[in-house]
Parts: structure tokens; C-alpha cells; sequence
């Protein structure tokens, strides 16, 4: 069912500027070329009926509802596959016309159930609203004939086109007897997800929807993204929250709290119940997409296992203790003047997080800066993209990605590396399978086979299957074969980019050492494949690059993202559309939590806290002094927490128990802290070494803005009251107030006026402007106004783009005889990266727990069988998995996710990290795999340890 | 000096033994030692004397047919190898009054030549239309294919020059010409005997048509059904390719064309041209909307030419003769030759090939001679399963497109098939509505859902009283024009023609009796 407030257009939008004048039913209109009549019509307020028609699929042409007469044409040819023309007259509404559509009705619903009453679509059903609009009155074949209706036929027997309900799927129900086989299902899953998983199987009046062949749902192909559920104009496909709910009374637009796609949503609501999510037809980084998470997995937001009391305790092994929200705050305030008083000034610090809005985050490293008088701040982003706002700063000028998603649609060589987008960013991973499936070439530069190396209709023309850790390498002998073949884009890099510096890089990257055949041993890429894909990235046209953790989480991750930099400028892949550097970004705001000055050494806008200039502006607006020093990093907090300096911690919104590496170092910290606060939805990891618990509330319950992977700043709207009394942003503000820092917002949107005075690439930008427009991408200032789609255009942010030199450092984490296997991590479509909110949804369905991916061959030589408990082993600790085989890997190299605590993945990750950003470096880790039969040891500790704290939860006191 | 035999290697005459009929005579030779030499050349389309054979002698080819195995030993006794009198002579072949009295253009070769022979052909007057072509540019192609009137023998009957003028100005880096082969009108067999009996013809066409617009790949989809066609295609193929009559530089022209032969799964549905890209595509035959047209946006999405293989079979001949020639048969708009192909309950099954404008009666009664069964002869189903039921008050109708468009009939494919008295028309008209809901892809709703509602409406109207019948036959013919105005291809859309030629011309069929007929 589309959304309860869309007009559907019936066919999509012509991008053609041209415009043609038509005359339909006597008014006179101007369309672009190549719009539909139907189209054309609608936009002129006349409604042609129709049922296999929307604008989010091409034309098909197959219910035979929208016909209309044509002067000068034969027949009545469908207005959504006809194109206009100029000079067109057209009768949308003639006596045959309306003959036609009630003899096609008639024959609909002669095979139809007539139960609208009872029916989920009941209220939103096109079939039903069309049987209206053509005023059919009778169905003169009645319904004793062949149909898909009835279980039973008229003699007793059972109905072989009977096929009953399929309930498999946790979040929508499949009901064969309501389908009208108009292919929207099957089409939007071709056409917009790009997965086939649904096919029309049978033909003529046996015409069925089956998902891959005669599967359940569950069991088919099908990835939930749920495109089908929304194309249906009946309710074949339905939600099952609907069918449980009924159909919502109002609808508000907000923004998905999952990846860094950032989808723009309509919350479907019944008062303050979601009844369903909708995604938005106009929204700017999805068009009407959205993944199973987005769509479906709300669950967790009205989870029982949400804590909605704040909470104190004096140690860890005490019971909890519920108190008033006065009472939290006074005792964080007082615990955290204690810490600074007793054990010095910085003592404390706050975590900001990637899954807060932008107001949210802005005001907790206002809280650090303003209120503990520290520069102790830092976000997740450490542990993820930090080299990306590094690498990009130091060569384009700005820690951003370059393009909208949009721009992909001008891209000619798509080249991915160390991102797997159909898992990790699956809408934007199914618009880079439609602009692929269109002809662009791809390059995919990853360890693993991931789905789009091999996937319906798209196949990578290179797959550099490198080992991991050697990005720099392979990126470094990529540059080399651009140099050295002269494939140079020579006008580009002389108008647009230092000339010293780009000397300097082509003599480093033409040094023989660099030739893919000198490193084909230490890439594991032959050089042949090298060679091609480069030439392909510099001679195939417009040439994109999409990157994720894969590049970043390394001991070189500044490195790779500077190397990409360069191959970007070389080839003058940079500054218009169809090109650029794109990071693709782990959670909804990590983009958005970092220009917000999350970083210790940054103020909001990426300026550093040593200049002057913009720390008296800050000072000045803020009314108090700032330090120009920058503050601790979250492994320098862990650090000086082990040495006994740091004390206190504010954490809003990130797990880092679980979510970050060496989990036992972390731990470790943690307990040698006196305060740590923990503000979130649920008692995760973190929270069950935490002093603390302030109540998160979800994205449906506050205001505010997030910040996508494309700069896209878009708004995120309450819909429902904070379960726990506050927003996030306010219980910042009640703990600055504590602090004696006076913080007196009265809505997010101040917040933001704020942020926009104080940051120059942010200068325009307001809620009443994002409303306006609908989303916005920052630069938005005096010189952009309506925002910044693409940047670098004309000149690069620093002004000449600055080639950075390269070179390869192996990485310290080396395989031995006693670790001769190297780890590296993933994640999974279903889940989201700790878990917290997917595990609390039907999500594990699809998934439940994180398994070992190890090579058969490897497998093979440890005796390791499907299923196999494995034990794996590094120099940080060991973990114990069940293994799966699988030819995706290359021998030697192992995989895992880390959706859930008890995995430990993050047990085995060590230490290492990015050299100029302290990234982890999660993707390389060198271990051991060896089949066991029990647990590891951390494994029963850990679960020990969780079972005493949920006891402890379950002891906690109540308030009076 | 050898004896040269002709034994048909044609399917129809394959089914009524002409291999064991063929090798009979070599053992029959041999055993006699008698130096003979058979070519299994296709047939001439006079089916009610296959298996036909021939022997070369001073006089020409001398026919004996129908023969079988047992009549060999015998047709040796009477020196029929030397044109000896028998039981089943019937003298010089091009003199029997069947065939004598055709105006064979497109099938002058078939039956004649050896299709395995490229020097056969070549000896024929082949590839002089290819000869033609490669002086020629693809504008002066496209206008002699337009001045000689040729129309799609398929069945649609678009003016072929018009499809390849706007194929030939389609920019593209790439375009097809697709052969549909998928000949599954019932009683049609043209196709069938081109393939089989002169299989370089069609190559010959297709070539020309892929340099005319600058396709430079080429597919025959053929139906499933016809392996001997499958096999005699290829076989062609691989010869002119070997020959450099196809391939990267098509006889030095520096221009190429390759050729492949793509088999159908078996749906009649994939004989409509959209449906046939979608099924070379690797996909579900399904019908595709149009516009665009394939000329325009065809297979892969390119530029394609789709032609049936008669069509492409003419065009050779057109070139080497010039349009004028092919122009001056036929009558009105329809002009050239049309290969009628006579079958069902008819005395002289077979292949036609006359001027447009013989009337219906001249072929079944002149040709057909009348009903296989001896009874009269009470309809006759022209262009496949689609084609109206026409009545023998309208026999007098001249076959030419428009001349049938007018009394309601369409040409179609050119098949005819003739019923006897003894057949029940309302039976008729529910096979076409059964055919309709086998063969419906199941896209747009008319044909999808109306097929079976028409096959259940027709029974409900036979078994019901006279009010019933009454209420029954307004709803048949709401569904049929229902059917007509608004189904998406020709099968939904045609299928109530022979329903509503029955019901007009045949209504007391229809009186149903409270039986139902099956």
C-alpha cells in the first residue's frame, strides 16, 4: 500500500528540460518530454483510473484501465505507456472509454474476494477505489468460475489456483487470494531493489506471484526491503503491524536512525502508535526506498527491554537504584565536580554519538568545552570514518564525500572498495544496482566476494580480491599504471592542483617498487587484473569512487583515503556529477557528528581548537573560556583511565564495551572509572559498567537534524513523547544547568540557529530552510544557499588540490605460525552494527547470532565442518564462534560480524590502530582458528557477568 | 552418369515416410546396382502427394507420389527411374495443374534445390540479391524494399520498408535483425518449408536486411517444434559462414553479420514480437508494451528489424529483380505473391503461392478440391487460430489484406483451414477462447482473466435456457469487444473474431440444446 498522503503520479518524472504542449479532456498543459499521458493528466488534475501504474516503476501496461482516445490514433492506447506529443488531444473520459474500464473491472472482480470490509486495505485499496471510479454495479459472471478466491471449488473439491496466506515473513503477510498479478511486486523488487527475487510464475489466468520459485517468502531470495509491500495496490502485500493496526490517521515525515544513507520516511501513525513506515517518495537520498531495517525493524523502539526510570548506583556490583530525574542529574553533577576537584580538571570527558541528532551531539561537546572545561570529547567516528575526515581534509580541503547519491546516476565506472553497500547501505546499494544494471562498469576491490561482484544482471568487470591490510598497496599500484601509461588527466591536474605536490606524488607512485607486478605478492592481486581496473577507472568515463570501513578501519586508514584522493585528482574523477570521492558512512549522523565537533581537536566545521580566531568565537558565544589544547581520544581516555587520571564519563549513545576493539582493554578502563553515565535506550554493554543511566530516547521521540553520507542534512521529527519524560538533547541541557553552565534551549531548532551562526558551512541552513527544501547538503551559506550537491566544482575547498605521497607501511599485525589466519570484520543486511536495536527486532529471523566465514580449503586443513564450534584466537584474546564455509573468502582469511555481545569480536581485535587518527584497525587481525566444544573463557565471563547484571537490574529498587 | 532421385527431406513429407521411402530406393538401387543418386531436397507443398518423388531425366523431373517404401521395388519395375509409367506418375512436376497453375517467387527454389548446397543455390540465382545489396546503400534498399509493396507476411502486414527506414535511422552502437520463426498459427507451414527446403534464402534476406540498417547480429527464433528446420538452419549457417556469406566481412564488403538460431520454449505467445525479444532475452515471454517500437528500442534494447521469415524470404528476389517486378503481382495494397498454405479437412492439402487477389473459393475449391471427408465444405478459418470463421456467402472475397479486413477476417500468416459440415461452430468458438487462456501470458487483464471467463460464459450459455443463452450471449459480446479494445497484443485482441464469427454466421450452433459441448 503507497503511503496514505502520496499523489501518485503513476509513471516516473521526465528529466527531459524540453517541454511539449498537449490538450487532455480540452486543458491546455506543458509537460516535459517524454512524461506519459498519464502522467501529464495528473499533473493537470485530471486522474486517469489505473492499477498496475506507479511513478516508482516504469510503465507496464497491463491492466488496462487507463486507456484513453487519441485524436488521429487507432484503439484506445494506454496512457501510461504512451508518451505526450505535441499537439496531442486527449479524451481521458468518453462513453467507450467508460465501457472499456467497467468491462475490465467486471473481470477483476470476478476473481476477487469480496470481504473489503474485513480487508487490511480496506480504506487505501486502489482496486477498490477503481471499482468506485468506473462504477461497476454488478459482476455479471459471477463467482462460481475458475478463480484464486476460495479454498473449496462449487463441488466440494480444493481449488488448485487456491494458494493460502503466507505468513513467513515477521513483517508482512503474502495473501495469493487478493492478488490482481499487475507485477508492481515483482517489478519494484527488478527495478528498485534489484534482488529478482519475485517472479510471475505460471501464465494466462494461472498467472501467479511466487518469490523465487514457490518458496515461502522467508525462505526465498526476498530481502525484506519491503518495495513489494509498498508497490501493492491491494492487500496481497501488507504490513502485518497494519493488518494488526488498521490503517493510520495522520503521517509525518522524519529520517531513518539506521545507516548512513539517511532515508527519509513517513511515520504512519495512529495518535502516538506507528502503525507503519513508509518511505518517502520524495525523499532526496532514498526516492521512495527503504531496507528491511528502515522499514521494518521498529521494533526495539517500544521494546520491553527500553529503560524509561534514571538510574544510580554507587559500584557496579550494586543493584540499581531507580530515582527522579532531579536526583540523576544532581548526583552526575555532583560526581562529575567531585572527579575534577579531586583528580584535576580533566578527569571527565563525554562520547558523543553517530546515532544522536546533530543538536544532540553539538551540545554535549558544548557540555565538554563549555561546562567540564575540557576538550574531552570524541564520537564513535573515531572507530570508524575519523581517516576519512583526515584523509579528505589533507587533499580536497574538506572531511566530506564529494557527491550526492544521486550523482551516480552520470557514472560510468563505479569503482568499490572496502565497502559491501547491498548489506551495509542497501538502498544506496540498490541505486548503484540500477545505474549498473544500466551499463556502468565496476570495480570492486575487496578481500571478499560481496554480493556485487555477482549479482542479477551485474557482474564486476575487476574483482581485486587483495588481502586484507594492503590497501595502500594496491591503491599505490593503481596510481602507478595511471602514471606511468599516461593515462594522467594532464589539464585537469595543472589547472586544479598543486604542482609541486602532484611532481612529488608521480615520481613516488612511478617508483618500481610500485608496478602491480612488484606487488602482486604482497597484494595478491595479479597485476594483470591491477592493470585493467586502472585503466578502466581512468579511461571508462565519469569514474566513481564509493569506499567504506574497509578502507578506513587499518593502521594506514589516512593513508588509503588519501591515496583514493589521489587517484580521484589524477584522473580528474572530481568536482562534477558522476564522480568523486564517496565515503560511505557506517551510522545515520556520523557525518553529522563529526561537523559538529565531536573530534577533541575540533570546533563545529572541522576548525581546530588552536585557532584563535574561532576559538574567541566560540568563547564569545558561549560566554566562558576555551582550551586551545585538544582533549583525550577515546583510546587516550581508556589510557589515562588505566593510569588512574581519568575518572568520569558521559556517554550518550554508543556501546564502546562492545563496540570497540581489544574489548577486555576497554572493560578494563571502564572499571577503573568512578562515574561513568550511560544515556541510551537500552542497559547495553557499556551500561552494565556504568554508575548511571540516563534514558535515551529513540529517534521517533525528539527533534532535530541528522546528517547523511552525502552532507544531507535532513530533519528528524518526533512523532511519539519520549518514553522516558526527556529528549536526549534536553537531558544535556538539565546536566549542563547541574554543571552550573547555563543552557536554556526551548526547541532543537534554537540549537541549530545556533550551529549555523557559529559555522560557516552551515551558515544557511535553519529547520524553517530544510522544511523549505526538504533536506539540505551543507556547504549551505551566502555563497550556496540552496546547499552544496556536488562539491569541488571549478576549485577544491583548500583551492589547489593537494596530492599527498602514499607509501606502504605493512601493518605491524602479521601472520605467524602460531596466527597464520588474518580476521576481518563486517557487517550483515539484517543487523546493525552492536545490535542494540536490530536483535530487538523479528530482524533475527534473517539472523541470529555472528558465525566465523572461514575458506572451505581452510576449513578443510582444521577439520572444520559447517556448523562447527571454532574457537579463534589472537594475541588480544579468543572467542569462540560456529563456523560457515564459504568460497566468498580467500583462503587464509576469515570473517566475522559483531551484531552481538556474546560473539566477542571485538575480544580478538587488538590495539593497533590508524597512525594519524587512532582508528581501529578492525579489519586486521591475525588469528588462529582451531575447533572446540566450549565457550571460550571470556565467553563465560561475559555471560556470568551479564546474567549478575540483569540480576542487579531486576533487583533495582523502584522509587516510591 | 548417375541417376539423380529427389526424396523430400522436408518434415511433412519425413512424417508420411519419406525416409524409409528414400532408403528403399538406395537398397532397391543398390541391389539392382544401379548408380543413383537421391537429394533430399525439401518439398514442392503439394502435401497430398508427399512423400513426392522425383527423377531427373531428359524431360525434366518426373513426379511419383504419394509414395511408400512397399512401392519402391515396384516403380524400379516400371523403370521409373528413367520416367516409366506407373500407378503414381504424374508426369513432369512443374506440369501438374497444382503447381503449374502457382505464381511461385518466393518458393521458385524450394522443393527444387538441395538445402544442404550452397552451389545448389548459388546455381538457383542465389545471393544475387546480396550481390545487389552491396551496391547498393542501405537508403536505396530500404526505397526498392518500399516500392515493391512488400508487406510483413506475419501476419501485421506493416510495410517492411517503412519498419527498416526507421530501423536504419535509429543511432545506436548497436543493432539486430531477428527472424521470427516461431510459426504456431494452426495450419501454417510456409516458414516450415522456407527453413527446410531453402534455408540460404532466408540467410540471404536477413543478410541483407542487418547491411541494410547496420545490424551486424542476427537471430532466428525458431519454435521448438521444428527440429528439421533447427538442423537445416544451422547447417545453411555454417556453410555461408565458411563461405563468407556471413561473418565479420560479409563477401568482402568489410561489413559484418553473424547469424544464430535461438529456440523457442514452446509458447505460442512468444510468435508475438515483443514476447519473442523477451524470450531471446533469457526472459518470461511476456509481451512488451509498444511504443517503443523494436525498430526503435528492440532486442537488448537496440534497434532491431523483426521480420517473419517469408518476408525476409522475398527480399532477395526484390533485389535482383527489382522492385517494379515484385510490384506488379498482387492487387490494391496488397502487392507481390502471398504463400497460402491449405490445410485442415481439404482434399489437396499444401502450399499456394499466387498474386494477392485469387478469391477464397478459386483455393479451396480449385486448389483444396474441396473436403478431405467428401462433405461439403460449411467454413473456413483464415490466418490461424485468431482469423474469423468465413462463410462460404463470403468465399468470393478476394485474398488481399484489406478485402478480408473488410468482411471481418484478417490474412494473417496466409493459413487456411477448411471445415466440413459436420463441425459445430459454438464448439469452435469456445477453442478459441480455451486457446486463448493456454497461451495467454497472463499480462493484461482482458486476455488474462477474459479467455477463461469466455470459455466458462459460452458453456454456461449452452446449457442454459433460452433467457439464459440470451443473457449470455450480451455478456459474450460485451466481453469480446472488452477484449478487443483492450488487450494488449494481438491475442487478447483477435481472439474474439472467430468467437464473434461463429456466433454471426453460425448462431444456431449456439442454440446449445442444454448440452455442453466439450
Amino acid at each position: 500500500m503507497l503511503s496514505i498522503v502520496e499523489i501518485d503520479y503513476g509513471t516516473p518524472k521526465s528529466r527531459s528540460e524540453t517541454m511539449v504542449a498537449l490538450e487532455i479532456d480540452g486543458q491546455r498543459i506543458e509537460v516535459p518530454e517524454g512524461t506519459s499521458v498519464m502522467r501529464a493528466a495528473a499533473q493537470a488534475g485530471i486522474s486517469i483510473p489505473k492499477l498496475c501504474a506507479t511513478e516508482m516503476l516504469e510503465a507496464f501496461g497491463s491492466c488496462r484501465l487507463c486507456l484513453v482516445e487519441i485524436e488521429g490514433r487507432k484503439g484506445y492506447p494506454a496512457s501510461c505507456t504512451t508518451p505526450v506529443s505535441a499537439g496531442m488531444k486527449i479524451a481521458t473520459q468518453t462513453p467507450k472509454l467508460a465501457q472499456i474500464r467497467r468491462g475490465v473491472m467486471e473481470l477483476y472482480i470476478s476473481d476477487h474476494p469480496l470481504d473489503c470490509l474485513t480487508c487490511p486495505a480496506n480504506g487505501h485499496c486502489e482496486l477498490q477505489d477503481m471499482a468506485g471510479v468506473v462504477g461497476l454495479r454488478e459482476v455479471r459472471y459471477g463467482y462460481d468460475g475458475a478463480n484464486h478466491v476460495y479454498a473449496k471449488q462449487k463441488d466440494g473439491t480444493a481449488n488448485p489456483l487456491f494458494a493460502a496466506k503466507d505468513e513467513s515473513n515477521p513483517y508482512f503477510t503474502f495473501d495469493p487470494s487478493k492478488c490482481i498479478a499487475c507485477s508492481r511486486c515483482v517489478r519494484a523488487c527488478d527495478e528498485i531493489q534489484g534482488t529478482f527475487a519475485l517472479t510471475i510464475q505460471g501464465r494466462g489466468f494461472e498467472s501467479k506471484v511466487s518469490a523465487s520459485q514457490d518458496n515461502r517468502f522467508l525462505e526465498s531470495e526476498c530481502v525484506s526491503c519491503g518495495a513489494c509491500v509498498q508497490a501493492c495496490p491491494t492487500a496481497t502485500l501488507s504490513e502485518t503491524s497494519l493488518i494488526d493496526k488498521g490503517q493510520a490517521e495522520h503521517s509525518v515525515v522524519t529520517t531513518c536512525a539506521y545507516c548512513g544513507v539517511g532515508c527519509s520516511f513517513r511515520a504512519e501513525m495512529k495518535g502516538q502508535d506507528l502503525v507503519r513506515m513508509v518511505p518517502n517518495k520524495d525523499g532526496h537520498a532514498n526516492h521512495g526506498h527503504s531496507c528491511v531495517k528502515g522499514r521494518f525493524a521498529m521494533g526495539y523502539a517500544t521494546h520491553p527491554d527500553r529503560i524509561t526510570t534514571p538510574m544510580v548506583r554507587s559500584k557496579i556490583s550494586d543493584p540499581w537504584r531507580a530515582v527522579s530525574w532531579d536526583e540523576a542529574i544532581a548526583h552526575v553533577a555532583s560526581e562529575f565536580r567531585r572527579l575534577q576537584a579531586a583528580y584535576g580538571n580533566h578527569a571527565i570527558g563525554g562520547i558523543t554519538s553517530s546515532r544522536c541528532t546533530n543538536e544532540e551531539t553539538y551540545l554535549v561537546q558544548k557540555l565538554v568545552r563549555a561546562g567540564f572545561g575540557n576538550n574531552n570529547v570524541d564520537t564513535c567516528a573515531r572507530v570508524c570514518h575519523s581517516p576519512t575526515g583526515y584523509g579528505l581534509k589533507a587533499t580536497l580541503g574538506e572531511s566530506a564525500g564529494t557527491q550526492d547519491f544521486d550523482s551516480i546516476a552520470s557514472t560510468d565506472v563505479v569503482l568499490v572498495i572496502g565497502a559491501n553497500p547491498t548489506d551495509a547501505h542497501p538502498v544506496f546499494g540498490s541505486q548503484m544496482k540500477q545505474r549498473l544494471r544500466a551499463g556502468a562498469r565496476l570495480i570492486v576491490i575487496d578481500p571478499r566476494r560481496i554480493d556485487l561482484v555477482r549479482t542479477p544482471h551485474i557482474k564486476a568487470d575487476h574483482h581485486l580480491r587483495l588481502r586484507p591490510g594492503t590497501n595502500v598497496a594496491l591503491l599505490n599500484t593503481l596510481a602507478h599504471v595511471i602514471v606511468t601509461e599516461d593515462l594522467v588527466n594532464e589539464t585537469f591536474v595543472a589547472s586544479r592542483c598543486e604542482t609541486e605536490a602532484f611532481a612529488k606524488w608521480r615520481a613516488f607512485v612511478a617508483q618500481e617498487k610500485y608496478s602491480p607486478e612488484a606487488m602482486e605478492n604482497v597484494t595478491g592481486v595479479p597485476a594483470a587484473s591491477a592493470r585493467a581496473a586502472a585503466r578502466l577507472y581512468a579511461t571508462g568515463g565519469n569514474g566513481a569512487i564509493y569506499y567504506g570501513l574497509g578502507v578506513t578501519e587499518h593502521a594506514q586508514g589516512s593513508t588509503a583515503v588519501m591515496a583514493i584522493a589521489n587517484l580521484a585528482m589524477a584522473t580528474g574523477n572530481i568536482g562534477r556529477e558522476g564522480v568523486g570521492v564517496n565515503p560511505l558512512r557506517g551510522q545515520n549522523n556520523v557525518q553529522g557528528s563529526c561537523d559538529m565537533g565531536s573530534f577533541p581537536h575540533e570546533f563545529p566545521g572541522y576548525r581546530h581548537v588552536s585557532d584563535d580566531a574561532v576559538r574567541h568565537s566560540f568563547e564569545e558565544a558561549w560566554g566562558v573560556p576555551l582550551l586551545a589544547e585538544p582533549g583525550l581520544r577515546i583510546p587516550n581516555m581508556f589510557e589515562a583511565a588505566l593510569d588512574g587520571s581519568f575518572k568520569g564519563l558521559y556517554i550518550e549513545g554508543e556501546d564502546i564495551a562492545q563496540s570497540d576493539p581489544d574489548t577486555q582493554h576497554v572493560t578494563a578502563a571502564l572499571t577503573a572509572m568512578e562515574c561513568i553515565v550511560v544515556q541510551d535506550l537500552f542497559l547495553n554493554e557499556t551500561a552494565k559498567f556504568a554508575h548511571v543511566f540516563l534514558p535515551g530516547s529513540s529517534f521517533l521521540e525528539k527533534d532535530g537534524t541528522f546528517t547523511n553520507a552525502e552532507r544531507r542534512i535532513s530533519r528528524v521529527r518526533k512523532v511519539m513523547e519520549p518514553k522516558g519524560g526527556y529528549a536526549d538533547w534536553e537531558v544535556t541541557q538539565l546536566l549542563a544547568q547541574a554543571m552550573g553552565y547555563p543552557m536554556n534551549y526551548t526547541h532543537t531548532s534554537q540549537i541549530m540557529d545556533e550551529i549555523a551562526r557559529l559555522t560557516p558551512t552551515f551558515h544557511g541552513v535553519s529547520f524553517e530552510k530544510i522544511d523549505q527544501l526538504g533536506s539540505i547538503q551543507w556547504p549551505c551559506n551566502e555563497e550556496h544557499p540552496s546547499g552544496t550537491p556536488v562539491m569541488h566544482v571549478g576549485e577544491f575547498v583548500r583551492g589547489k588540490g593537494r596530492f599527498m605521497l602514499t607509501e606502504y607501511v605493512p601493518t605491524s599485525e602479521k601472520v605467524t605460525a602460531e596466527h597464520p589466519l588474518i580476521l576481518t570484520t563486517g557487517r550483515i543486511l539484517s543487523q546493525y552494527n552492536v545490535g542494540a536495536q536490530t536483535r530487538r527486532t523479528a530482524n533475527v529471523m534473517w539472523h541470529d547470532e555472528d558465525r566465523l566465514e572461514i575458506h572451505p580449503h581452510d576449513a578443510e586443513e582444521r577439520g572444520i565442518l559447517e556448523g562447527d564450534w571454532v574457537g579463534i584466537a589472537s594475541r588480544a584474546g579468543e572467542t569462540v564462534l560456529r563456523a560457515t564455509l564459504s568460497e566468498r573468502m580467500q583462503p587464509g582469511v576469515v570473517y566475522t560480524t559483531f551484531h552481538f555481545p556474546g560473539s566477542g569480536a571485538n575480544v580478538i581485535t587488538t590495539e593497533n590502530s590508524d597512525w594519524a587518527t587512532n582508528c581501529p584497525e578492525y579489519k586486521v587481525t591475525a588469528v588462529q582458528v582451531t575447533r572446540v566444544t566450549q565457550p571460550s573463557e571470556w565467553q563465560r565471563r561475559h555471560r556470568a557477568f551479564t546474567e549478575a547484571q540483569e540480576a542487579l537490574l531486576e533487583q533495582s529498587v523502584k522509587p516510591a | 552418369m548417375s541417376i539423380t532421385v529427389y526424396v523430400p527431406r522436408d518434415a511433412g513429407a519425413l512424417s508420411l515416410g519419406a525416409k524409409a521411402v528414400a532408403e528403399s530406393i538406395a537398397n532397391e538401387a543398390k541391389r539392382r546396382d544401379i548408380d543413383v543418386r537421391i537429394v533430399r531436397n525439401g518439398s514442392r507443398g503439394l502435401y497430398w502427394l508427399e512423400p513426392l518423388v522425383e527423377v531427373e531425366t531428359a524431360q525434366g523431373r518426373i513426379a511419383y507420389g504419394p509414395v511408400q517404401s512397399e512401392d519402391v521395388p515396384g516403380l524400379f519395375e516400371a523403370d521409373f527411374l528413367h520416367g516409366g509409367g506407373h500407378a503414381l506418375a504424374w508426369g513432369p512436376t512443374e506440369s501438374i495443374p497444382y503447381l503449374k497453375n502457382q505464381q511461385r517467387l518466393t518458393f521458385a527454389r524450394v522443393g527444387v534445390v538441395d538445402p544442404r548446397s550452397l552451389d545448389d543455390y548459388l546455381a538457383h540465382g542465389g545471393y544475387r540479391g546480396l550481390e545487389a545489396c552491396l551496391r547498393m546503400s542501405g537508403t536505396e534498399i530500404v526505397q526498392a524494399v518500399t516500392e515493391s509493396g512488400l508487406r510483413g507476411r506475419g501476419g501485421a502486414a506493416f510495410p517492411t520498408g517503412v519498419k527498416w527506414k526507421t530501423c536504419l535511422d535509429a543511432q545506436a552502437d548497436r543493432k539486430y535483425v531477428v527472424c521470427n520463426a516461431d510459426e504456431g498459427d494452426s495450419g501454417t507451414f510456409a516458414d516450415r518449408m522456407i527453413m527446410e527446403g531453402d534455408p540460404f534464402m532466408l540467410i540471404e534476406g536477413m543478410t541483407i536486411a542487418g547491411l541494410t540498417v547496420g545490424a551486424t547480429h542476427g537471430y532466428v527464433y525458431l519454435r521448438v517444434e521444428y527440429p528439421h528446420a533447427q538442423r537445416a538452419m544451422e547447417a545453411a549457417i555454417a556453410v555461408a559462414k565458411a563461405q563468407g556469406y556471413l561473418g565479420d566481412d560479409v563477401r568482402g564488403s568489410g561489413k559484418a553479420f553473424h547469424l544464430e538460431v535461438r529456440m523457442g520454449g514452446g509458447a505460442y505467445i512468444c510468435g508475438e514480437e515483443t514476447s519473442m525479444l523477451e524470450s531471446i532475452e533469457g526472459k518470461r515471454g511476456q509481451v512488451r508494451v509498444k511504443p517503443p517500437l523494436p525498430a526503435i528500442s528492440g532486442l537488448f534494447g537496440k534497434p532491431t528489424v523483426i521480420n517473419n521469415v517469408v518476408t525476409f524470404a522475398c527480399v532477395p528476389l526484390i533485389l535482383d529483380k527489382g522492385a517494379a517486378y515484385y510490384r506488379d503481382y498482387g492487387t490494391g495494397k496488397s502487392r507481390g505473391t502471398l504463400p497460402l498454405q491449405l490445410a485442415g479437412n481439404v482434399k489437396r492439402p499444401g502450399l499456394v503461392e499466387r498474386a494477392f487477389g485469387l478469391t477464397l473459393r478459386e483455393l479451396i475449391e480449385g486448389y483444396g478440391g474441396g473436403t478431405a471427408s467428401g462433405r461439403p465444405v460449411r467454413a473456413v478459418q483464415v490466418g490461424g487460430p485468431l482469423g474469423a470463421y468465413i462463410p462460404a456467402s463470403q468465399w468470393d472475397t478476394p485474398i488481399d489484406y484489406e478485402a478480408l479486413a473488410a468482411i471481418g477476417g484478417m490474412l494473417g500468416h496466409g493459413g487456411v483451414v477448411v471445415f466440413d459440415d459436420t463441425v459445430n461452430m459454438a464448439a469452435q468458438a469456445r477453442y478459441a477462447m480455451a486457446f486463448c487462456a493456454i497461451e495467454s501470458c497472463g499480462k493484461c487483464t482482458p486476455c488474462r482473466i477474459g479467455s477463461t471467463r469466455g470459455v466458462e460464459v459460452i458453456d454456461r450459455m449452452l446449457a442454459g435456457d433460452r433467457a439464459e443463452r440470451e443473457r449470455h450471449e450480451t455478456l459474450l459480446r460485451d466481453l469480446c469487444e472488452t477484449m478487443v479494445a483492450g488487450s494488449l497484443c494481438a491475442l487478447g485482441g483477435m481472439t474474439p473474431f472467430p468467437v464473434l464469427s461463429a456466433l454471426d454466421h453460425f448462431h444456431d450452433d449456439f442454440l446449445g440444446h442444454g448440452k455442453t459441448v466439450v
